[in-house]
């Protein structure tokens, strides 16, 4: 039997998700999202580079309730982004692999990554007024 | 290549069931995953109820006492059955790991086994490795040295020059990390995978190794060594707690501190 004709076995299939790959794979999902985060604001800069019409058309998007929750999404996924980018700074540097450390620096992320998205949203509805 | 699901001769049925003798009364669900390359069906999953009170306390027991005594058809490696061969590496409740190191008791519910992830499967749990294996030949895993032996014949090293090599020493090749990195399972056609790198590394860490510049201008290859992503799955999953992760980041590092 030729060798190509044998099956493949199972890989995401069975692999129970672990919280190394979940991260990496958040790592790099929320990069793809800033990509589209980052046409959004640019949208917004062009429409009101535009003229008054142009800006107050994104503004209504922006600030509808899918607009707000795209926001949140990019606010979350730019600190998501930004702490695990760091957290791979200290690991390119040679630190912070022994799994002990590796858990926990994850679930530091995790959590650092939320507190500062409320953090950041709690300021920007501080400043503007509900 | 990035590819989620499994091609169309890979797809896994149902199989049968081959339920627990009569009287047992402290029985284990196991699920197997079975492909015999000759009948030209698609690989299954078996089920099998497996009494444990006359069974040993490891998977690799039950996989025996399986093939023993409920379907002698079952195929797969395994040799020390005390974790220093690596032959046993598979797929079990969705961690790589060795069958003969890991408990039963240790496993929530079924019993899930299944071969080395992202691999073509010779028989059930029998993975092919050549690939595995000719990218350890090409690492040329050996001392390479150009100055002439010294009196005595044999090359002295240091206490702390060989302390370098604990953590390293150890990897028994059972590839359980290897197949457990996204990156390997996409591109394990170029990229070398942790077991491999952490080979690598050993050889350029090790003070009577006088080939240390050649083997970076060998590894300095996007996928050689650059598809490593830090997932760190590889260090999660090795069977003897060593950190595949650690050593390619020691070579990415000797990679920079040479062009210093």
């Amino acid at each position: 039997m030729a060798t190509q004709d044998r099956p493949l076995s199972p890989h995401l299939q069975v692999y129970r998700p672990q919280i190394t790959s979940m991260l990496s794979i958040l790592h790099r999902i929320t990069g793809v999202g800033l990509g589209a985060g980052t046409l959004l604001i640019a949208w917004w800069l062009i429409a009101a580079a535009t003229g008054p019409e142009a800006f107050d058309t994104a503004q209504a998007f922006i600030g509808s309730l899918i607009g707000r929750l795209i926001l949140l999404g990019f606010t979350w996924a730019l600190f998501y982004h930004l702490c695990n980018g760091i957290r791979h700074l200290v690991w390119d540097a040679g630190y912070g692999y022994d799994l002990d450390s590796v858990t926990r620096t994850g679930w530091l992320v995790v959590v650092a990554s939320l507190v500062l998205t409320a953090l950041a949203w709690i300021a920007g509805y501080g400043m503007r007024g509900l | 290549m990035v590819e989620f699901s499994l091609p169309a001769n890979s797809k896994i049925v149902e199989g049968t069931r081959h339920p627990a003798p009569d009287g047992a009364t402290n029985t284990r669900t196991f699920k197997v995953y079975r492909y015999n390359p000759e009948d030209g069906k698609n690989p299954h999953v078996d089920t099998y109820e497996v009494d444990l009170d006359t069974c040993g306390p490891m998977v690799l027991d039950a996989l025996i006492k399986i093939k023993n005594e409920i379907d002698p058809t079952l195929t797969f490696r395994r040799s020390c059955r005390e974790g220093i061969c690596g032959s046993c590496a598979m797929n079990i409740d969705g961690v790589n790991t060795l069958a003969c190191t890991w408990a039963i008791g240790d496993i929530k519910g079924d019993v899930k086994i299944y071969p080395l992830p992202h691999m073509p499967v010779i028989k059930d749990l029998v993975p092919d490795l050549t690939n595995f294996y000719a990218q350890y030949a090409s690492i040329e895993p050996w001392m390479k040295t150009k100055t002439p032996l010294p009196p005595g014949k044999e090359r002295p090293q240091s206490r702390d020059d060989r302390a370098k090599l604990d953590g390293l020493y150890e990897c028994i090749l059972c590839a359980c990390c290897s197949t457990s990195c996204p990156s390997y399972w996409w591109n394990g056609d170029r990229y070398l995978g942790p077991a491999i790198l952490l080979q690598a590394y050993r050889c350029l860490i090790d003070s009577r190794d006088e080939a240390t510049g050649e083997r970076l201008d060998d590894l300095e290859d996007p996928f050689r060594l650059y598809r490593c992503h830090t997932i760190m799955n590889c260090a999660k999953t090795c069977p003897k707690g060593l950190n595949p992760a650690r050593a390619i980041a020691e070579i990415k590092k000797m990679m920079v501190a040479r062009t210093l």
